[in-house]
């Protein structure tokens, strides 16, 4: 199985199981994982965004044997925000960069951000954007980060066609009909972290093309079981299950 | 490995327990119950959902959505579900609204009473309706508790004559729960509430609903009272909840839940069985303090709770 969005580090407010790189490792590999996306929850709040990125991709090469693929990411509203995402892309060998927008403190109809876009679709990054880390209810008083707003995504999207784009925690602020307008607008997949309802995969075909359709846990700050047991809930085929637990996924990451 | 710098205990037993072999296998077995090697359990925990309602999944009437929550429930391996409230959700609901709603419930157990138990929605807006619906649907009835949810907080008087009634029956007491960081609606309970209670009404068998949403605050609030048990539905599944929940009030005091069907049963199963617990802590939280909670009631109406 491939877990398209995992962390490393620390999560700001709460220590977690799995927040060491070798046990996170441990247990994704106790659960089936064989190759897991990921992002640093330091990319949240640290300015020094290429540190982050650094040790992020030291921590990869060092715990899991081969099992963490790093994606670095880059805040558009630093001043030359470019030389992180070449960084990603020619030191670190990235495949991919994560966005956090909401974190960053920047919308999506900032100029820099569609730049973002089109320099990492030239690079060839697959493109990763979380919209929500976390439950707006249920974060600390002193830090409410809002979900971001995609609405100005699709017309993005339309205008750049080699874009690679993945939409992490995704149905905490879009609702299945919402993520098919932006799925048939470019190449855009999401992961069902964050999908509620009992039988969330079986509804969300209703509107997704299983192809689109990735599976992500949101490890560590999320039960690695959530995720995974989804697939059980919804009555899938063995051929939808095996294709957004792993197929799906090594499309993305190799096209 | 580097557990040394772990801050949390090994699992008791091996973490791939029952679910995940279920995924990774190819025939889809109800949830929780297939081993795929041999060192995994076998066993299979008694599931009892303390947290379900006919909101949120498809069906035109009570028995058919029943049927269909049914479906997903035997998909992941639940044997009981408790079931309140109908649709469509109503914050403030008139006297006439909580008999209809109530009715819908009644309507969707019938045929399914060996494996669907149910609450009776009440209001503490409306104490004189609530009393008559605990007699109809509790003493006179199937239900074996009440549901209250954010009409009313719970540490106004109003609910007193509520919560004296339904202890009177030996009925569980479900209060609804947020400390909700954007803000609770005028109604709506926190977890400091149902501990105000809770010192009212010692013997009342009260249930700590959502774990108060911010955990980390639900658990401390209700800590001192022993006479009320932490419901984990029906908030994201976040690592350290179940675990907190543990270290702080005792497995003993931990039920779970869904609140299916807006929720997934995977992701609410997932707090429990992510928890690095020992079998014998997952199986008290999966369903056997609600079997113990409830064995006093279901015993009295003749209900079996094996």
């Amino acid at each position: 199985m491939i877990d398209t969005n995992v962390y490393l580090s620390r999560w700001p407010f709460r220590r977690l199981r799995g927040d060491h790189p070798t046990e996170l490792a441990k247990i994704l590999r106790q659960h089936g994982i064989t190759q897991a996306w990921a992002g640093s929850f330091d990319a949240l709040l640290h300015r020094d965004i290429e540190g982050v990125n650094h040790r992020l991709s030291d921590m990869c090469k060092k715990h899991g044997a081969g099992l963490l693929l790093p994606f670095g990411t880059v805040n558009p509203t630093l001043p030359d925000w470019q030389e992180d995402l070449r960084r990603c892309h020619k030191i670190h060998h990235m495949p991919g960069i994560r966005l956090h927008p909401n974190y960053h403190g920047y919308q999506l109809d900032d100029p820099n951000f569609a730049e973002l876009l089109k320099q990492a679709a030239e690079r060839n990054l697959l493109v990763q954007l979380s919209l929500t880390m976390e439950d707006e209810r249920t974060q600390h008083p002193l830090l409410q980060v809002p979900h971001v707003d995609c609405t100005p995504l699709t017309a993005i999207i339309k205008t750049l066609p080699t874009l690679r784009l993945q939409l992490l925690g995704a149905f905490r602020s879009l609702r299945a009909p919402q993520v098919a307008d932006l799925v048939v607008a470019g190449n855009v997949s999401i992961e069902i972290s964050m999908l509620e309802g009992v039988g969330g995969i079986e509804q969300l075909l209703k509107h997704v093309p299983l192809e689109n359709i990735l599976l992500g846990t949101h490890s560590p700050l999320f039960y690695l079981d959530s995720a995974i047991m989804k697939l059980q809930e919804s009555p899938l085929a063995q051929f939808q299950r095996e294709a957004i637990k792993t197929i799906n996924a090594q499309k993305l990451l190799h096209k | 490995m580097q557990h040394s710098q772990s801050i949390f205990p090994e699992p008791a037993l091996n973490r791939r327990d029952w679910l995940v072999a279920s995924v990774l296998a190819t025939t889809a077995t109800p949830l929780l119950t297939r081993s795929a090697t041999a060192d995994i359990p076998t066993a299979k925990p008694v599931i009892w959902d303390n947290h379900c309602h006919l909101s949120g999944i498809s069906g035109e009437t009570p028995a058919q959505r029943m049927t269909a929550l049914l479906n997903f429930a035997d998909r992941c391996g639940i044997q009981r579900l408790v079931v309140y409230m109908g649709w469509p959700f109503v914050h403030d609901p008139e006297p006439a609204e909580l008999i209809r709603q109530n009715n819908q419930v009644l309507d969707a157990i019938a045929g399914h009473e060996d494996r669907v138990l149910a609450y009776a929605y009440v209001s503490g807006n409306h104490p004189q309706t609530s009393l008559q619906e605990i007699r109809r649907l509790i003493e006179n009835g199937p239900m074996v508790g009440i549901k209250l949810w954010v009409a009313r907080r719970c540490d106004d008087n109003a609910v007193d004559e509520i919560i004296a009634a339904t202890t009177e029956l030996n009925a569980a007491i479900f209060q609804h729960t947020w400390i909700k960081t954007t803000g609770n609606l005028a109604g709506e309970s926190t977890p400091t509430d149902v501990a105000k209670l809770a010192q009212r009404h010692p013997h009342a068998k009260l249930i700590c609903g959502h774990a108060g949403g911010n955990w980390e605050l639900g658990i401390r609030a209700i800590r001192p009272y022993k006479n009320v048990l932490l419901g984990i539905a029906g908030c994201d599944p976040t690592v350290g909840l179940v675990e907190m929940a543990v270290r702080e009030l005792g497995a003993s005091r931990i039920l779970f839940g869904s609140d299916a069907a807006g929720r997934s049963f995977s992701s609410q199963l997932a707090k429990v069985t992510g928890a690095g617990l020992s079998a014998e802590q997952q199986q008290s939280i999966l369903g056997g303090n609600l079997r113990q909670l409830l064995t006093p009631i279901l015993t009295a109406k003749g209900v079996p709770t094996e």
